[in-house]
């Protein structure tokens, strides 16, 4: 997943072949779906991990400032370990993680996946604020058109490694471009 | 109180031999591990001390093939062996029926091969002795080994394991006479006549001199083809004891012809049965042979003699109290060869588990080679050494860092390789390289099972450490291995008990280091 196979991937107009793998994934937040954060860190280090590895000497107070993005306080949270947090704390602790360096792209795969519904509508909401005023590029993977729809400016639509279409989801819903997004949207019960 | 047990304490790491002679230094007097061997190294060290040559005790090592090697080394003087195992076990020649050529042969080749004289013997010739209890030879009709080839294969033996393996042991009997037994044990030296007196076995091998034939009340059985070649006694010389100090060659040569068999078998008996300690034993001997003056040698006043036989010394308890001192000093030299051995093993085997991921596909060839050394006994393992480093600490500590290499290695493999993918994947996806992974994410979350490994190693060296008494290289195996020589149960218990007290506490000890290495983040 690091070499496209064909076609090329620019971050910034760089095609991401002429960059260092390392210094690339500094640049792009990631967010993975179980929150991966270090067992082993507290939520304070876990959230400062990205400046750190840039060498920021204020890489503790911009993971206090991601804390506070995500509505965690800094002073209760930054404390405790990672097992002491509910499924949505720690999944904002991944966020912050994410945002602390400020990158101008953020990768989320699946990030409010494996949480209760209520948890799920609660984060997305604040994620959905968070993107809107920091004016970051972010890329969410998911497998739920419903979540696709309320947080996405545009969605592409994969099936089997290919693009079925890519729109704004009122166009989706308008003019599907293939029989498989017109079934998709229906079978999510958004029509 | 047994007066070799705080000379075999300050058994240290001795700097390596130098090529000049050095007539000053002590002779190292050495013996197998049974009590005749201990009682004739006693009466050499005793005799040399008494014309004024220091002697350094390193009684009971391993068997014939560790102290046999370790005078060929140099790394002891003098020990007392057998012509008939020198011809056999240790020159590999076929064996020869008449005593003088025997011994003629076995000198002209150990001077040639290995630089090492044997003294003219002392005087007695201990043959194998293959014994049965009484009800058992009148009930098969037992008076030969040949007796024993046609009638034996309801029996079940119990040998040393010397015997079991060398060719003029069990293997001599199967081919000479065609023995063959229901089942063979190998027993240790100090239990074979118990086991056969309690009916636990029924034939087994003793040596003619051993004064428990008598109280038994065993027959032996006739070597009625001539198969044992003689084994007559003699005191074996390293070619650096010859260069350095010819005189103490000289006093040894003193107890030449001068101790027969009946003399030998009191002496044992003694030892065995009425459980007088070997110092005094030496000692008196000495005495009665006219080779040292009448007054008690001035080494034997630390031993106190004990009144009564092997059933009345004193118990356990008392025994324990008033060898804390000696106890103490090899509790610590254990702890030391066990924390050095481990230091050792830690600093290689983690570095190399780590490493080792690196290249999964050769990673478990690595480790199963690493792991093939666990599978060497330990005794074994130890006398490889010998030709390399000697005996003493040396060989000890490095057999017991190869023992503590594997349980190590594969639990610091295993750990890191096994960090939950997650983990690591966000890791790596959020900008850090391969050696940060390990340094930040897969080493601290394996520790605990890295901390696991160290611990599986720690308690087995504990347990191994006892076997580098063999090699003379002190410990808590000390008094176990004098204890089994001279079947003296509390002496035995004196050892094992602490030892296995020791394996419990640093078990207890590295568990508390290895909860607390997770104690915090661990969602426990």
């Amino acid at each position: 997943m690091v070499t496209p196979d064909g076609g090329t991937i620019s971050v910034d107009g760089t095609p991401t072949t002429a960059l260092d793998p390392v210094v690339l994934r500094r640049r792009i937040g990631y967010v993975p779906q179980d929150g991966g954060l270090f067992p082993h860190w507290r939520v304070w280090r876990n959230a400062a991990l990205v400046p750190w590895l840039l060498g920021n000497a204020d890489a503790p107070a911009r993971a206090g400032a991601a804390l506070q993005l995500v509505g965690l306080d800094p002073a209760m949270f930054g404390g405790r370990w990672p097992h002491q947090l509910s499924g949505g704390q720690r999944q904002r602790v991944a966020i912050a993680r994410a945002l602390a360096a400020r990158p101008g792209v953020l990768l989320l795969d699946e990030p409010f996946g494996a949480l209760d519904a209520i948890t799920r509508a609660d984060l997305r909401e604040s994620f959905r604020a968070l993107r809107r005023s920091l004016r970051v590029t972010a890329i969410l993977v998911t497998h739920d058109l419903r979540e696709a729809s309320i947080l996405a400016d545009r969605v592409a639509v994969l099936r089997h490694g290919r693009i079925e279409q890519v729109a704004p989801p009122g166009t989706l819903h308008t003019a599907p471009a293939t029989p498989y997004v017109a079934e998709l949207l229906a079978r999510a019960g958004i029509q | 109180m047994l007066r070799w047990l705080p000379a075999l304490i300050v058994l240290g790491v001795g700097p390596v031999r130098p090529h000049e002679p050095d007539a000053g230094r002590p002779v190292v007097v050495a013996s197998k591990p049974f009590g005749e061997s201990y009682i004739l190294a006693e009466m050499f060290s005793q005799l040399l001390e008494a014309h004024g040559i220091r002697a350094d005790r390193r009684l009971g090592l391993g068997a014939t093939q560790i102290a046999y090697g370790a005078l060929r080394s140099g790394a002891i003087d003098v020990y007392p062996e057998y012509t008939g195992t020198g011809l056999i076990a240790i020159l590999g020649l076929p064996p020869e029926p008449d005593a003088r050529t025997v011994f003629a042969h076995v000198a002209a080749v150990s001077a040639a091969r290995d630089g090492v004289r044997w003294l003219p013997p002392l005087g007695f010739e201990n043959t194998y002795a293959i014994a049965v209890r009484r009800t058992t030879a009148d009930s098969l009709h037992l008076e030969t080994l040949t007796d024993l080839g046609r009638s034996g294969s309801g029996l079940r033996g119990g040998f040393t394991a010397d015997f079991i393996g060398r060719p003029d042991g069990l293997p001599g009997l199967v081919r000479v006479y065609g023995v063959h037994l229901r089942e063979v044990r190998a027993l240790l030296p100090a239990v074979k006549y118990a086991a056969l007196a309690a009916g636990r076995v029924d034939v087994i091998d003793g040596f003619s001199t051993d004064g428990l034939i008598a109280r038994y009340d065993l027959v032996v059985l006739r070597d009625d083809r001539h198969f044992y070649p003689p084994y007559e006694a003699a005191a074996v010389v390293s070619a650096a004891l010859q260069r350095d100090n010819p005189a103490a060659i000289a006093v040894l040569t003193e107890l030449s012809d001068r101790i027969g068999v009946p003399e030998m078998r009191a002496l044992n008996r003694r030892l065995e049965v009425d459980g007088v300690p070997v110092a005094i034993i030496a000692a008196d001997a000495l005495r009665a042979l006219g080779l040292t003056p009448g007054a008690a040698p001035a080494t034997a006043d630390r031993a106190e003699p004990q009144a009564g036989g092997a059933g009345g010394r004193e118990p356990l308890g008392a025994y324990v109290r008033s060898q804390r001192g000696p106890l103490a000093a090899m509790t610590a030299r254990h702890l030391l060869l066990v924390g050095i051995s481990l230091a050792a093993a830690i600093l290689i085997a983690v570095p190399l588990g780590v490493g080792l991921l690196a290249i999964p596909r050769s990673a478990d060839i690595v480790i199963r080679v690493i792991g093939a050394i666990q599978t060497v006994p330990g005794i074994a393992l130890l006398a490889f050494m010998i030709p390399l480093l000697g005996i003493g600490v040396v060989p000890a500590l490095v057999a017991l860092f190869l023992y503590s290499l594997y349980p190590i290695l594969r639990n610091t493999y295993e750990g890191v390789r096994g960090t939950e993918a997650g983990t690591v994947d966000a890791g790596e996806a959020l900008g850090m390289t391969n050696a940060q992974v390990m340094a930040y994410i897969r080493l601290p979350l394996a520790m605990p099972i890295i901390m696991a490994g160290v611990r599986t190693a720690a308690v087995i060296d504990v347990g191994t450490a006892t076997l580098a008494a063999f090699i003379g290289a002190g410990g808590l195996g000390d008094p176990i291995v004098t204890g089994l020589a001279l079947s003296d149960t509390r002496m035995i218990l004196s050892g094992a008990i602490p030892a296995a007290l020791l394996a419990l506490a640093v078990d207890a000890l590295l568990g508390a280091g290895q909860r607390l290495a997770a104690r915090r983040w661990n969602a426990a």
